[in-house]
C-alpha cells in the first residue's frame, strides 16, 4: 500500500517560503494514501496561478490547464475513466472569478470529483490585485483606494447552487484539511473544499495570525449537524463565512455518473470504438 | 415527363412549413428520387417568414436550383417574397383562405386551394399541411399511397383515426388539384424514379454518426445554431454505446471538458459555430501545447459577432486556421458532401489521435442543415487508428522519475500513455515543459519541444485532400471551393463547357496543412483561376496566393448576403472573366 511520501515527487515547489500552498500539498499526499490510492490511480487537475502549479508538485497524473479550466477538464477525466480518482484545484481568482460559471455549474452538476481552492484573498502570481474574496477596503495595485466590491460569500453560495459536499479549512491545521481532504474524496458526487492559504508576500491582512483570531471551527459548536442544510445556512452567516470544518453533506443526492441514463458503469476508455454491421445499418436506416 | 423539378413551401415560422416540406421530401425519397433541401428561416422560434425550397430529380443534385417550378404558399408574404424565383410558366399553389393574388399572370399560373377550408371539414385546420402535400404530390403525379407509410410513421402513436384523417387530408388535396388542373396536369409530372432506398439526412446528422462510427463515447457541447443537431443526434444514440452527451455551461466548458476526457482517453468531440469557436480558442491552443486529441465541429454562419446565425456563410476559414495565440499544430477538414462529412469524421478522430492535435472540422450553414439524398456509406470503409497510444505494462522508473510523454521524436509524435496506467505518470502542462512534461523554459528546450509539435504534420496522411474534377490538360480557368459550394460549381462548369470555355475544378477538402502539392500543378495549368466563397474578403483565395503563388491570375467570387450561390451566379461571374 501507498504511504504519503509514495505521492511525493522530486520537484520543489516554487511557492514562497511560508505559503499556506505547502500545507495543502502535504495534505493531498496524505489523503490520497489514507484512503488507499496509488499514484497512478489519481489525476490533479489544477487551473493557473501559484496554487495552479500544485499538479506538479504530487507524484500522481496532473494536468496544469487554463486559468479558471480546472473544473471543466476535470469533469471531463471523470466523465472518460470513473475508475480514476479526480481532484481539481486552483485559486480563488481561478475558482471565484475566471472560472466562476463552471463552479457553480460543477456543484450543480455534482459530477464525483473534489474541488479544493486554495483561498488567499488576492492575486498572487501577478503580483498583488483584489480577488473576489477580498474584503471591502481591501487596499491592492489594482484597488489603491481600497476595494469597493463586497466579498463573495462563497460557502453560502455554494450551499444555495446545490451542493452536496460543503467545508472549510486553514491550511495551518493540517490534520483537519487531511481529514476533510478524504471525506471529499469518499462522497459520491462534487465536493467544494475551501482552504484558507493565506498568501505570505502580498496580503498583509488576511495573515496565519488573522484567521487564528478570527475562524470558529464547527466542532466548537453544540449540536452542529453538517446534514441540516439551513443550519449550515444560519451559522455561516452568523459567522461571516469563517468557519472551519464540514459545513453541509448531503448522503442521500446521487452523484450525475448514476443519475444520467444510459452512462456505462464501466470506465468508458474501455468502451469498444468499433460499431457492429448490424447496428451500423439499423442507424443507416433511420435515415431512409 | 420531366426529370427534375424545384418545389417551394412557405409561410408563417411555427405554422407547420417545416412538416410539409419534410412529409413531401421523405415521400419523395421513398420513390428513389434524389433530393437537396434548403431551409430559409430566423432566428425566432414563431411568426416571420420561413420557407422549405426542394430540388427533386431522378440523377443527383447538390445544389440549390436556380428558380423555381412550384411555390407552395400559406400566406400573400410568400408569394411576394419568393414570386421572382419562379421559371416562366411555374405554378403558384395558394390556400384560397388568404385571398392569394399573384404580381404577373403572364409568368406563372396561381391555383388557389382551400388548405385550411378542406382540412377543417376533415376535422382540424391542422392538416392544411397534408392538404399541400397532396395538391404537391398531384402536379408531381405521385402515387399516393407512398404517403400510407410515411403518415403511419408520424401519426402513428397518435391512434389509427389521426393516420386516416390525415392521409384523407392528403387524398382530398390531390383531387382537388387535379380537377384544378385538368388537361394542364401533363405539364409538371415527374419521370419514375428507380425507387431504390437511399439516406436523406442533414450534414449534422451525418456528422454526428460519423462520429459514433469513429468511436466518439461523449461529448460536451453548448447549444448553438446551426450545430444543435450534432449533439441531439448523439443525445439519443450515445447511451446506447455506454456514452453520454454534457451540455455545459458554455463553449469553454464544453472546449475543455472535451480535452480532460480525450486526455482520459476517451474520443470526445464538441461542436459549435462561430461565436463558440471564438470562446474555444485558448482551450485549442492547450490541446496544441499540451498534444491532446481533439475534434471540433465549426458549422459555419454568417459573422461577425451573432452576425447572421440562420444564413450561410464560409468566413471562418482564416479563424480556424491561425486561431488560438502562439503556434500550434492544427488541422482542418472541410467537407464538401454529406457523405464525406461522415467519412471526414471518422477521419477526423484517427488524425487527432494519430498527430495528437486538435483537429477542426468545418462545415458551413448550407452543408450542416441542408438535407440530402446520400449514396449508401460504405461499412467497411470505417477504420479506427489510435496512433502512438500506449497499451499494455509499462517498466518502472526508478527514482520517482516520470514517462518521456514529450519524448522528441523524428516524426514529432511520442508515444501516449492515459491515466490509470501504472509506471506512465507524467505531467500535463499547457506551460512550455521537457520530454516528461515538467515547466521549462530552457532555450534549447523550447525549440526541441516547439520543432517537434510542429514537425508532426510535415507528412500527413489524409485521402483525397482535393476533389478534383480535371477534364483538361490546359484549362481556361479552375474554379476552387470549399464546403457546400461544391453543387453550384459543378453545375457552373457544365454550362461552362458548354460555351466552349475549358474548366477545372478543385475542392479543397484539407484546409489545413494546406495541400499545396495536389493545388500547384492545377493552378499551373489554367489561364485563370476563380475562387468561389461565400464571405467578404477572399479568404480561400488568400489562402491559396499564399500556398502557391500566381496571385496575378487569381479571382475572387464572392457572395457573403446570407444565402448560398446558385449555380446561375457561378456561372455568370465566371464568364464575365472571358
Amino acid at each position: 500500500m501507498a504511504t504519503f511520501k509514495d505521492f511525493r515527487n522530486n520537484i520543489k515547489p516554487n511557492w514562497c517560503p511560508g505559503c499556506g500552498d505547502f500545507s495543502v500539498q502535504a495534505a493531498i499526499q496524505r489523503a490520497a494514501a489514507n484512503v488507499g490510492l496509488e499514484p497512478h490511480e489519481l489525476v490533479v487537475v489544477s487551473g493557473i496561478g501559484c496554487s495552479g502549479r500544485i499538479s506538479g508538485y504530487i507524484n500522481s497524473y496532473g494536468f496544469h490547464g487554463v486559468h479558471g479550466r480546472a473544473l471543466p477538464i476535470a469533469q471531463g477525466v471523470k466523465m472518460a475513466n470513473r475508475d480514476l480518482t479526480v481532484i481539481a484545484a486552483g485559486g480563488d481568482g481561478d475558482g471565484f472569478a475566471i472560472g466562476m460559471g463552471h463552479t457553480i455549474h460543477a456543484i450543480r452538476r455534482n459530477i464525483d470529483i473534489t474541488y479544493i481552492v486554495m483561498d488567499n484573498q488576492i492575486y498572487g502570481l501577478t503580483k498583488g490585485q483584489t480577488s473576489p474574496r477580498s474584503e471591502v477596503g481591501f487596499k491592492t495595485k489594482s484597488t489603491p483606494q481600497g476595494s469597493v466590491e463586497p466579498a463573495l460569500s462563497i460557502m453560502e453560495m455554494a450551499l444555495t447552487a446545490g451542493a452536496t459536499f460543503v467545508a472549510q479549512s486553514f491550511s495551518s491545521d493540517l490534520k483537519e484539511l487531511t481529514q476533510l481532504i478524504e471525506e471529499g474524496m469518499k462522497h459520491k458526487g462534487f465536493s467544494l473544499i475551501n482552504v484558507f492559504s493565506p498568501c505570505v508576500t502580498y496580503n498583509k491582512v488576511n495573515t496565519y495570525d488573522w484567521f487564528k483570531d478570527n475562524l470558529t471551527s464547527l466542532s466548537s459548536i453544540e449540536g452542529y449537524d453538517p446534514s441540516d442544510r439551513e443550519m449550515a445556512m444560519q451559522t455561516l452567516m452568523k459567522h461571516k463565512g469563517l468557519v472551519t470544518g464540514l459545513i453541509y453533506q448531503n448522503k442521500e443526492r446521487k452523484s450525475y455518473q448514476d443519475l444520467v441514463p444510459g452512462y456505462s458503469e464501466k470506465p468508458l476508455t474501455e468502451a469498444d470504438l468499433t460499431i457492429s454491421k448490424e447496428k451500423f445499418d439499423q442507424l443507416v436506416a433511420e435515415f431512409m | 415527363m420531366i426529370s427534375q423539378l424545384s418545389w417551394k413551401v412557405g409561410g408563417q415560422q411555427g405554422e407547420g412549413i417545416e412538416s410539409t416540406g419534410e412529409i413531401f421530401s421523405i415521400a419523395l425519397n421513398r420513390l428513389g428520387y434524389y433530393l437537396y433541401g434548403y431551409r430559409h428561416f430566423s432566428s425566432r422560434i414563431k411568426g416571420g417568414h420561413t420557407n422549405n425550397k426542394i430540388r427533386v430529380s431522378t440523377t443527383q443534385v447538390r445544389s440549390i436550383a436556380d428558380d423555381l417550378d412550384i411555390l407552395v404558399a400559406f400566406d400573400q408574404e410568400t408569394i411576394d417574397f419568393n414570386f421572382h424565383e419562379l421559371r416562366q410558366g411555374g405554378i403558384v399553389i395558394a390556400d384560397a383562405k388568404f385571398n392569394p393574388t399573384i404580381p404577373d399572370e403572364s409568368r406563372a399560373t396561381l391555383y388557389a386551394v382551400p388548405f385550411t377550408d378542406i382540412a377543417t371539414e376533415l376535422g382540424t385546420a391542422l392538416m392544411k399541411n397534408m392538404v399541400a402535400v397532396g395538391a404537391s404530390s398531384a402536379v408531381l403525379g405521385l402515387d399516393i399511397s407512398v404517403y400510407e407509410g410515411v403518415v403511419q410513421e408520424i401519426f402513428g402513436r397518435k391512434g389509427e383515426q389521426v393516420v386516416a384523417k390525415n392521409m384523407e387530408a392528403i387524398r382530398a388535396g390531390a383531387q382537388f388539384m387535379r380537377e384544378q388542373l385538368g388537361d394542364n396536369i401533363q405539364l409538371m409530372q415527374l419521370e419514375k424514379a428507380d425507387g431504390k432506398k437511399r439516406m436523406f439526412m442533414i450534414g449534422n446528422d451525418a456528422i454526428a454518426l460519423g462520429a459514433l462510427a469513429g468511436g466518439a463515447r461523449f461529448m460536451a457541447a453548448y447549444p448553438i445554431t446551426p450545430a444543435s443537431e450534432i449533439m441531439e443526434y448523439l443525445i439519443k444514440k450515445l447511451p446506447q454505446f455506454g456514452g453520454t452527451v454534457i451540455q455545459t455551461e458554455d463553449e469553454i466548458a464544453a472546449c475543455t471538458m472535451a480535452i480532460g476526457a480525450n486526455y482520459a482517453g476517451v474520443r470526445t468531440l464538441t461542436a459549435s459555430a462561430g461565436p463558440g469557436l471564438s470562446l474555444m480558442m485558448e482551450a485549442i491552443g492547450l490541446a496544441g501545447i499540451t498534444e491532446t486529441p481533439i475534434v471540433i465541429v465549426d458549422t459555419q454562419r454568417g459573422g461577425p459577432s451573432t452576425g447572421l446565425p440562420t444564413k450561410q456563410e464560409q468566413s471562418d476559414l482564416m479563424a480556424m486556421i491561425y486561431g488560438t495565440h502562439g503556434e500550434i499544430p492544427k488541422v482542418v477538414i472541410a467537407p464538401s458532401t454529406v457523405q464525406e462529412a461522415f467519412y471526414d469524421m471518422v477521419e477526423a478522430f484517427n488524425i487527432a489521435e494519430e498527430y495528437q492535435c486538435p483537429v477542426i472540422v468545418l462545415t458551413d450553414l448550407q452543408l450542416s442543415l441542408g438535407k440530402q439524398t446520400v449514396e449508401p456509406l460504405e461499412y467497411d470503409k470505417i477504420e479506427i487508428r489510435r496512433g502512438k497510444l500506449v497499451t499494455g505494462e509499462l517498466p518502472e522508473i526508478p527514482d520517482k522519475g516520470c514517462f518521456k510523454r514529450y519524448e522528441v521524436t523524428e516524426d514529432g509524435v511520442s508515444p501516449r500513455v492515459l491515466p490509470g496506467m501504472k509506471n506512465g505518470i507524467h505531467h500535463v502542462t499547457g506551460v512550455e515543459h521537457d520530454e516528461t512534461g515538467r515547466p521549462s523554459e530552457v532555450a534549447a528546450n523550447r525549440i526541441a519541444q516547439m520543432d517537434k509539435r510542429l514537425r508532426k504534420l510535415k507528412h500527413i496522411q489524409f485521402p483525397t485532400p482535393v476533389h478534383t474534377h480535371v477534364k483538361h490538360e490546359e484549362a481556361d480557368v479552375l474554379i476552387v471551393g470549399f464546403n457546400s459550394t461544391r453543387g453550384a460549381i459543378e453545375e457552373a462548369m457544365e454550362r461552362l463547357e458548354r460555351d466552349g470555355i475549358k474548366v477545372n475544378h478543385a475542392h479543397i477538402r484539407l484546409i489545413h496543412p494546406f495541400p499545396t502539392e495536389e493545388m500547384l500543378p492545377l493552378v499551373q495549368s489554367a489561364k485563370k483561376v476563380v475562387v468561389v466563397e461565400n464571405n467578404a474578403t477572399g479568404q480561400l483565395a488568400n489562402i491559396l496566393k499564399m500556398n502557391v503563388g500566381h496571385a496575378e491570375k487569381v479571382f475572387n467570387v464572392l457572395k457573403y448576403d446570407g444565402n448560398p450561390f446558385l449555380p446561375h451566379e457561378v456561372y455568370t461571374k465566371c464568364k464575365e472573366l472571358f
